[in-house]
């Protein structure tokens, strides 16, 4: 037990005793091979070491029925780890659909968090146990990794693109969040701790004061809201209005459908898509429309963006409350948006 | 007859002149060249080990500053992958012993051969120079973006040396290629040939196909960060991802540039010293060109946390598997030759034990980090670090010490003393897994790779591997001082001191500057150990018979 603790860092996700199960199974498979053949080979060594009896080797070329066996039997076992890690990851690959989402922006040297419901902190991320949670990640400058030993993922955050990573926590604690992929001078410091809480207790935390890495001008608001803000201020409103006939298409309901394209190629709204669409619009043109959006890359901050996405996204979460904000120039204070309880 | 060997003309006494060795074209001659400038390397490499393992005694960054240490892993990085490592067995045994195996004068462009050890020379001079003098904090693999637009340090002259570096490998590879088609002995047919020939051929398929890419990737990189093109800035539409995709088409299989030959060493050493047959030399030879071939197409394997498409990440996986086999078989066939031989135990032969026990560790971890999900906890972390050094250092540079103590008494004429030799070999072993064993586990419990600060929990793995590798350091200076030795005191070591088979075992040591006084005609098996041992017995019959 003692040894165990020594050897592994905590199991605090579902995740965690699945990736550990391969690799015990692992251990103990190469350890019986290696055990194997080194005792093969001492044997050898020792029993036909030479004598002055034994002085020359017995004439043996070889044996293909040997070669044969040698080359299927490892083959098949390692077919056998390549489905059981393959399995592993297909999981990890495929968020599931109700988690939880938070925003990441890494930069050097510090993680900066951003929930869907307003809190923001630095270094830290606030999680409630035994829910799924996706994180929805880009870096602001170098590639960086979000890793958590113990949940035994790790995924690269990559600037000028979202990356995600999901867990579900199984026990309340804090743990270390390591940056895992170098990143210059501070690249080991580039870290904090993922303190996993009852629910209650998170609820809670989410519900304290609102700035806890806070300093920019936004902070206070939920991402739609900031985002809803947003749209108005950078003047998207005037061309994407909330019914046909604007410069640009309606945007509500868009969120995780199929759109057409000028080239006549269709594609998923998803978070890649709708950051493609703001900071390099030319790149992808909706069928029907005139390539008329201005390009907004080099004048939002990531947040900015993640903000907006958020918003596009609440758009198509169905309720009136959904519709765009009025083109009326002043945000509203505070009102609630769809996804986002009063806070 | 030992006098009379002493005067013959050999390739060392032939001429004594600085500009006789600066100028050679004689392989024996720029093998030694290499062979002196790599340990030159080897020891700065070795020097940025200590440093940071003495950093890493203590949680806290309280020996140098990070951008130091940054520096100096990034420093032990490159020289001893790219200086050292890389031209280590090709370069200098490979060097030496190919036109000597196959029975021929020279390479096949023995003027070549010199301008590739001078092409290595000024891009490991530019190199180091740059990366010692403006420092350089990538790590060894550059990663964009922050190589080409973050780091504040000396990018370009280090990767200009990188690419001059890499010509000298294209062209080192180049060499053996045509000289292994052309040049061989009457008679010396391909299933004649000894396996270090095939894993020679094997690793210059390899060193022609992949280095350019390498050469033209770092290419890009300078131009990159100097002329700021954004290749691989996302700001400007580039892909940083794009840049570990090159790199890794090379770096993967740069690993079997270091390993095949060492596997071939091996294929000599053990049936030398089992006095028998290797075991299933077609497939020992077939394995080296198919992990040549396969070893293409698994760089994705690095990639695994990185956005690539699931798809591609299971296709990596899996061809990762199968890449696994061909070493497998190897090694079950080395292991399958000592049986019913007559196995002796001089220090080459520790040492090819010290590379399998490495080398089965190293391979068997390598199926950790295959496995997509494991890997997905273990990449970046020092579990990679500890597998890559149980491949690189366990296995490549243990065969290499196997391969220097085996044909030293061809290289120098001398017999290096057996009883220090051995002793190293065990310091280097007990050493070697003390310094790395830990880092396996540190790796596992979590702890990335490249940290100058670490949570003090690490500690306990890194005081083991600290401690191990004084004793590596001790292991690994040992042979320079008795090597150096042996070359003024050594006992003469005659033509074949092993009673190895093979054709470079049939000339003088050390060999005439012409290798063979007449061309050789083979007519036999290699590693005809049996049939050997029944014509020296004959020999000394008739010998005896005579008197
Ligand atoms: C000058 C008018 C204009 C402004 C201002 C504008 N857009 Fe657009 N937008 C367009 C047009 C026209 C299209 C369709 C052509 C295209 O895909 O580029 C479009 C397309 C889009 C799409 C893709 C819609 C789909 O159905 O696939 C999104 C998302 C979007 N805009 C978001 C925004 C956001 C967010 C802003 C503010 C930051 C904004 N737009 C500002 C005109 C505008
Ligand atoms: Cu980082
Ligand atoms: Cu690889």
């Amino acid at each position: 037990m003692l040894l165990s603790l020594f050897l592994f860092p905590p199991q605090a996700s579902t995740n965690a005793p699945e990736v550990d199960a391969l690799y015990l199974f692992l251990v103990a498979l190469c350890g019986l091979t290696a055990l194997g053949v080194i005792t093969a080979m001492t044997f050898f060594a020792i029993r036909y070491r030479r004598t002055p009896e034994n002085v020359v080797g017995h004439d043996i070329h070889g044996s293909t029925a040997l070669e044969i066996f040698w080359t299927a039997i490892p083959f098949l076992i390692l077919m056998f780890v390549f489905a059981w890690g393959a399995s592993l990851y297909f999981k990890l690959s495929r968020p599931p659909e109700d988690a939880m989402e938070v925003f990441v922006v890494g930069r050097q040297w510090m993680w900066k968090i951003q929930h869907m419901e307003g809190r923001r902190e630095i270094n830290a991320l606030h999680v409630p146990v035994g829910r799924p949670i996706k994180l929805t990640m880009t870096s602001e400058d170098v590639i960086h990794s979000f890793y958590i030993p113990a949940f035994r993922v790790k995924a690269d955050v990559v600037p000028g693109r979202y990356t995600t990573l999901w867990f579900q926590p199984t026990k309340p604690g804090e743990y270390h969040l390591f940056c895992a992929e170098y990143c210059g001078t501070e690249h080991s410091r580039m870290g904090g701790s993922v303190i996993v809480m009852q629910p209650a207790e998170y609820e809670a935390w989410l519900a304290g004061t609102q700035t806890a890495g806070g300093g920019t001008p936004s902070s206070g608001l939920t991402p739609v809201q900031l985002g809803r803000k947003l749209f108005v201020e950078k003047a998207c409103a005037t061309c994407h209005l909330n019914t046909p006939g604007g410069v640009g298409p309606v945007l509500v309901g868009i969120y995780g459908r199929q759109v057409e394209l000028a080239t006549g190629a269709t594609v998923k709204v998803d978070e890649a898509y709708v950051r493609e669409s703001i900071l390099t619009p030319m790149a992808k043109v909706v069928k029907g429309f005139p390539p008329a959006m201005p390009t907004f890359g080099g004048q939002l901050t990531e947040e900015q963006v993640m903000s907006l996405i958020a918003y596009v996204k609440s758009l198509s979460d169905g309720g009136d409350a959904a519709a765009p904000a009025p083109h009326s120039g002043a945000a509203p204070a505070a009102p609630t948006a769809p996804g986002a309880p009063a806070n | 007859m030992q006098t009379s060997e002493a005067k013959k003309v050999n390739y060392l006494s032939a001429q004594h002149t600085v500009a006789s060795w600066l100028l050679t074209i004689d392989h024996k001659r720029i093998a030694i060249l290499y062979l002196v400038s790599i340990t030159v390397m080897f020891l700065i490499g070795g020097l940025m080990a200590a440093a940071i393992r003495a950093e890493l005694l203590t949680p806290a960054g309280d020996l140098m500053g990070s951008d130091t240490y940054n520096k100096a892993f990034t420093l032990h990085g490159i020289v001893m992958v790219f200086f050292f490592l890389i031209p280590s067995i090709p370069a200098t045994l490979g060097n030496f012993l190919v036109p000597l195996m196959i029975g021929a004068k020279d390479l096949a462009f023995p003027r070549i051969n010199l301008l590739s050890w001078y092409i290595y020379m000024v891009g490991a001079t530019i190199g180091i120079v740059a990366t010692v003098t403006g420092g350089l904090d990538t790590g060894w693999t550059l990663y964009t973006p922050y190589s080409t637009a973050y780091a504040t340090t000396n990018v370009v002259m280090p990767a200009i040396g990188l690419f001059i570096t890499g010509f000298s490998s294209i062209l080192t590879g180049l060499n053996f290629i045509v000289t292994i088609h052309k040049m061989r002995a009457p008679g010396m047919t391909w299933f004649r040939l000894p396996l270090f020939i095939w894993a020679q051929y094997a690793t210059s398929i390899v060193m022609i196909l992949a280095t350019p890419v390498i050469a033209i990737t770092v290419l890009m990189v300078a131009i990159d960060r100097g002329l700021g093109l954004g290749i691989f800035d996302p700001k400007a539409g580039g892909d940083p991802v794009l840049f570990q995709h090159l790199f890794w088409f090379y770096s993967h299989p740069a690993v079997y540039i270091m390993i095949l030959p060492a596997m071939g060493v091996i294929s000599e050493v053990i049936p030398c010293f089992s006095k028998k047959r290797i075991f299933g030399y077609n497939f020992i030879a077939a394995s080296s060109l198919s992990i040549a071939i396969i070893g293409f197409f698994v760089w994705g394997h690095h990639l695994f946390t990185t956005p690539q498409s699931m798809y591609a990440a299971m296709a990596f996986s899996i061809i990762t598997f199968a890449v696994a086999v061909p070493s497998a078989v190897k090694t079950f066939n080395w292991t399958a030759t000592m049986y019913r031989g007559s196995v002796s135990f001089e220090a080459p032969m520790i040492y090819a034990f010290g590379f399998m026990g490495l080398f089965l560790v190293g391979g068997l971890t390598g199926l950790f980090l295959g496995a997509l999900g494991l890997d997905l906890h273990v990449h970046d972390t020092y579990f990679v670090v500890a597998h890559f050094h149980y491949i690189m250092v366990g296995g490549a540079i243990m065969a290499y010490m196997a391969g220097l103590h085996f044909w030293w008494p061809k290289m120098t004429g001398r017999m290096y003393p057996e009883g220090p030799a051995k002793a190293a070999a065990l310091l280097i072993f007990v050493g070697f897994n003390l310094t790395f064993f830990p880092q396996f586990l540190a790796g596992y419990a979590g702890m990335p790779r490249r940290y100058h600060y670490y949570p003090p929990e690490f500690q306990i793995f890194n005081v083991l591997s600290t401690a191990g590798s004084s004793i590596l350091a001790l292991g690994y200076l040992l042979p320079l001082g008795y090597l150096l030795w042996s070359l003024r005191y050594g006992r003469a070591a005659g033509r074949n001191p092993w009673g190895a088979t093979g054709l470079e075992w049939m000339i003088d040591s050390p060999p005439s500057p012409h290798n063979f006084d007449e061309t050789p005609v083979v007519t036999w098996e290699p590693y005809d150990y049996p049939d050997a041992h029944r014509r020296t017995a004959e020999h000394a019959a008739s010998e005896a018979a005579r008197v």
